[in-house]
């Protein structure tokens, strides 16, 4: 009897998803049930030279693409060893029915040759399933080293042709390891791929440093570092090395971020004792002071268009989140749930503002709308805090820290993502602890 | 055989209720706002019966009365020792967010050196700088460390 049912359950559920004629993904609700899809190894042209396929890239680039798309929540990736048909053949004239019986509903396949000059050219094709028909091909030329890179702009062009937005997977994160005990801890900048590969360390642990923030247009990065025991605000070139003092203020500057077009740092600086909002500009050094107010007013972060800034302030008595036009006048506070709130960010899409929240002594990290409205907490925890929007606003990365015991060990702090729907929380495995997370922009854009 | 599995029970149940209670006196004691710790653990000393650091409320700066009270000693000692120079070492507690603690530690290290100057100590001879939660003196993660870690310290720099 219970098998009975059972089997017809199955059934139901064959034909319902067999009715999508064109695949598209939603990711504006939680996705309890992602999309099956088949990534082929691609294939190597029997031209290549041994070096090249020493490299095991036919295998290497589906493996990240795979991850990608699987990490997202949006899709469910199928294993390898189900397949019927080899890369080849699937390349060039998929059997349909063969990636259909295995009930996936989209497949990936690609090629990879060499060019004059020893230039690599991936080539990739996306298949609906269903409809059996081809729904992009698209080929990549790059030196071989740069495999990684091209794997994840793969995975950004069927992310976007499959849910018609913009990815986020050719993208990096900038952070702060941690070693050592928690009265004595070494802190250092780095920075890695946005799926966890590739860390580099771009501090040696000498001096403390906090909240690096990614420029959304260049490969610069601005943070807060104890150089010299003053704590002052950064500007660093990933590229090169070279790093920069923000402006020649008497105090301690913090809580930097970028303006969107990346010409401006806003930040805090502190005169006498009381934190107040300042931007300054790059090139001409030219210093705004935005707020004046006995509060503490910090971790300010701008609207996509510039227009607007919202920021950190207890003037109200507590921790809560205010917004003002860019020029410092019309402030308000949008904030009002039970609780403190702190942190807050401007989503790169312009409609939500990421916070963290504290309500009897737990920690929250939610969104709302800029005005105010619409408060979701897509996560709960012992402490986490610092919220990042991934390049297309449709993830968050944040850090968590786990408590220490009544002896102090035990304590540390990893780096987590969750998508805008709270459904999808996934750690970010790092070789250090790590704190402070920032998302650049899509590296592929600049 | 029965007996004994009903005592187990009411033995879990008194776990229970003895865990819920201490959760909730726990949680008083950090929405009253008045948590400032009154203890000697941690506290070191300048001179003899010159404590080094005073200790401050949850998100709060205002000196307690015991905080003023060690600030008074500390600048009676530091007119007496005129060429002696210090710095204020402001921090918070780890149940915050990192940037509004760096705020936080800078103003509660500028209170205590506002009552440093106004009790006659130049305020050329203190300097001030915040560690927000990045140097917690106690590293454990119950309300008793909490409590210590929000602090300002005065360190000799001469």
């Amino acid at each position: 009897m219970k098998f009975k049912i059972l089997k017809i359950f199955a059934f139901l559920l064959f034909l319902s998803t067999k009715s999508f004629a064109v695949v598209s993904v939603d990711i504006t609700r939680g996705n309890l049930d992602p999309l099956p899809i088949s990534v082929s190894d691609f294939y190597l042209d029997a031209k290549l030279n041994d070096n090249i396929k020493k490299l095991q890239l036919e295998s290497k680039i589906s493996e990240i693409i795979k991850n990608n798309l699987s990490r997202s929540g949006l899709f469910f990736p199928l294993e390898k060893k189900s397949f019927i048909q080899v890369p080849e053949a699937a390349h060039n004239k998929p059997r349909f029915e063969d990636w259909a019986f295995i009930k996936t509903q989209v497949l990936v396949t690609g090629k990879i040759s060499l060019e004059k000059e020893g230039r690599l050219r991936v080539e990739f094709k996306l298949w609906d399933v269903v409809s059996a028909t081809e729904l992009s091909a698209l080929a990549f030329y790059t030196t071989p080293d740069n495999w990684r890179r091209i794997s994840h702009m793969i995975s950004d062009k069927i992310y976007e042709r499959l849910t018609g937005e913009k990815g986020y997977f050719d993208s990096r994160i900038i952070y702060v390891s941690e070693t050592g005990p928690k009265v004595d801890r070494k802190k250092r900048l780095a920075v890695m791929d946005q799926d966890g590969y590739g860390v580099k360390y771009l501090t040696l642990g000498n001096e403390l440093v906090l909240t690096p923030r990614f420029s959304p247009t260049s490969q610069h990065v601005t943070y807060m570092s104890y150089f010299k025991n003053l704590p002052r605000v950064y500007l660093l070139n990933i590229e090169t090395g070279l790093q920069d003092l923000v402006g020649d203020f008497p105090g301690m500057t913090f809580a930097p971020r970028f303006s969107p077009d990346g010409k401006k740092i806003i930040m805090s600086f502190a005169q006498e004792g009381n934190s107040d909002i300042y931007t300054m500009d790059i090139k001409t050094r030219v210093v705004e002071r935005l707020t004046d107010h006995p509060a503490i007013d910090t971790s300010p972060s701008y609207s996509p268009d510039s227009s607007y800034i919202c920021f950190n302030s207890d003037r109200s008595g507590g921790q809560q989140i205010y917004t003002m036009r860019s020029d410092g006048t019309n402030v308000k506070r949008i904030s009002f749930g039970e609780g403190l709130y702190g942190t807050p960010v401007w989503s790169p899409r312009g409609d939500l503002i990421a916070f963290t929240k504290l309500y009897k002594n737990k920690f929250y990290i939610g969104v709302m709308r800029s005005d105010g409205s619409g408060e979701r907490l897509l996560t709960e925890n012992f402490y986490q805090e610092a919220p990042s929007w991934s390049p297309n606003g449709r993830v968050l990365v944040f850090y968590r820290e786990t408590p220490a015991d009544n002896t102090g060990k035990g304590g540390g702090a990893k780096l987590w993502s969750i998508d805008l729907t709270g459904y999808n929380e996934r750690l970010i495995q790092t070789p250090t602890d790590a704190s402070d997370p920032s998302w650049s922009g899509l590296l592929s854009t600049k | 055989m029965i007996f004994f599995n009903n005592l187990n029970r009411v033995a879990l149940v008194l776990v229970a209720t003895l865990f819920l209670g201490a959760c909730a006196t726990q949680q008083q004691a950090t929405t009253k706002g008045d948590d400032a710790y009154t203890g000697t653990e941690t506290v070191k000393f300048l001179a003899d019966g010159v404590p080094d650091r005073v200790f401050f409320s949850t998100n709060k700066s205002e000196l307690t009365s015991a905080a003023s009270a060690t600030l008074a000693k500390q600048a009676a000692y530091l007119k007496a020792n005129p060429t002696l120079n210090v710095v204020l070492e402001g921090h918070a507690d780890e149940r915050g967010t990192r940037e509004y603690n760096l705020a936080l530690g800078q103003k509660r290290a500028t209170a205590a050196k506002d009552f440093l100057v106004s009790n006659g100590v130049a305020a050329s001879r203190i300097k001030v700088i915040s560690y927000g939660k990045e140097k917690p003196v106690n590293p454990a993660s119950n309300a008793l460390a909490w409590s210590q870690n929000r602090r300002s310290v005065t360190v000799k720099t001469n």
